[in-house]
């Protein structure tokens, strides 16, 4: 069924407050919105992160839904291992099949978790995988990943990175996935029903969403949302699904805002907005230019 | 000395129950939402990370104060400019 409005998403928190993330928490928020989307019966699996520190302080947990934590590298495999199990548990008729939901951080997923990822992908395991990406490891102290953009600092590049962002979702494209879109918790309506979709979609699905870490990207607390606003509007974060190869532009940003609104806003930036930077802070928008034209020719291969 | 066993054993018995922990401490503004402004869109709830946001029984949307951080959010998103972050007295 589609979300349309908020009250179709009220009363299906599939996280409990008291958790610890930090105030502001981008990541939260999108994790909130994919269970507060998601159908019942799923099973989550996290690999180690954010996500997992904040949720489970001991002897507490803040999941109201079946979850299960596995090391940083291999979600993936653990989850393909859960669907197989319950698959052959339902043909028995001694259990029945539930949804798989892997949500990760960037870390786990652009970079270490990569090779479990492709495996399951290509075996064609029935799961949907989401990633958080708050665009480096923030749980152990803000080091870059593949998912960092250039320019941002983070411990292990405290000068700025200098390599572009892994395009995560082309990757996934082309392992066949029926299924890969991306998301920002400012359009819960999309997120949520992206979610959805992927879910009543058999085989590995994928979504990948931005979130904003006050901590990790030094801004106030308070801007998260804005911030996420902001990575669309600028052409950043580009908001599209790739449904069996096909792509399509869910928000096309006829009049992008300029990049440096969403930098400024960021304390991680502010070496990329200096001066001496001025060559990096070109890269960083040739960056944006060169992926949004490239989505539009791929768009525009496949009129709906 | 005797050790209650329950004690002594790694597992959470209950769903969810990081309820029972109150992060108020963590917050140094309060939100406040002004009633006569609120219309309950529940815009400030989707986008609370905790969630610290709820609906009571007659249908209007409440801040749960023992849950909020203060983050702001809320105050930020709120499309009537209905909540207003409020320093805590320390
Ligand atoms: C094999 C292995 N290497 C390193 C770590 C330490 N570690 C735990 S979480 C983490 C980073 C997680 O980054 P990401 O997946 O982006 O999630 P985030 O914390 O940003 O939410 C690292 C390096 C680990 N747990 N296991
Ligand atoms: S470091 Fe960032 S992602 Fe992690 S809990 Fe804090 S705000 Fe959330
Ligand atoms: S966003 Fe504002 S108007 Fe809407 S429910 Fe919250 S306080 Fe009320
Ligand atoms: S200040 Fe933050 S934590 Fe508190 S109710 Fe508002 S959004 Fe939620
Ligand atoms: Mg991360």
């Amino acid at each position: 069924m589609q979300v349309s409005k908020l009250l179709d998403l009220y009363g299906r928190e599939g996280l409990s407050p008291g958790h610890s993330a930090c105030q502001g928490c981008g990541a939260t928020i999108a994790v909130r919105q994919v269970l507060l989307a998601a159908e019942p019966p799923y099973i989550v699996v996290s690999p180690t992160g954010c996500l997992e520190v904040i949720s489970t302080p001991y002897p507490y947990t803040a999941w109201r839904v079946p979850w299960v934590h596995v090391a940083f590298e291999n979600a993936a495999a653990v989850a393909s291992g859960i669907e197989a199990a319950l698959r052959v548990l339902e043909r028995k008729g001694l259990g029945r099949r539930h949804k798989i939901i892997v949500i990760g951080g960037d870390g786990g997923t652009f970079d270490i978790g990569l090779q479990a990822i492709s495996g399951a992908f290509e075996r064609g395991h029935d799961l949907l995988y989401v990633c958080y990406d708050n665009e480096a490891y923030m749980n152990t102290g803000i080091q870059r990943s593949a998912a960092t953009p250039i320019g941002s600092v983070t411990t292990t590049t405290p000068a700025g990175k200098r390599e572009r962002k892994k395009d995560i979702v082309s990757i996934l494209v082309s392992h066949g996935s029926p299924y890969v879109a991306t998301a920002s918790p400012h359009l819960w309506k999309d997120l949520a029903n992206k979610v959805r979709k992927a879910q009543s979609i058999e085989g590995p699905t994928f979504l990948h969403i931005v979130a904003p870490c006050p901590r990790g990207w030094y801004y106030d607390s308070s801007l998260t949302i804005k911030i996420a606003k902001l990575a669309v509007e600028t052409r950043v974060f580009p908001i599209y699904e790739v449904e069996n190869g096909k792509y399509r532009i869910n928000y096309l940003i006829s009049r992008p805002r300029p990049v440096e609104e969403y930098l400024r806003l960021q304390s991680r930036f502010a070496y990329l907005l200096r001066p001496e930077n001025a060559a990096l802070l070109e890269e960083f928008k040739r960056w944006v230019e060169e992926r949004w034209n490239q989505l539009l020719k791929l768009a525009a291969a496949f009129p709906p | 000395m005797s050790r209650r066993p329950e004690l002594l054993i790694p597992i959470v018995f209950e769903a969810g129950n990081t309820s029972l922990r109150k992060v108020a401490n963590w917050r140094s503004n309060r939100p406040v939402i002004e009633r006569r402004l609120c219309t309950n869109c529940l815009i400030c709830w989707i986008y609370c990370p905790e969630p610290a946001i709820y609906m009571d029984n007659a249908g209007n949307v409440q801040i749960d104060y023992d849950h909020c951080k203060g983050c702001g959010i809320c105050a930020e998103e709120c499309p009537r400019k209905a909540i207003k972050m409020v320093m805590e007295n320390v």
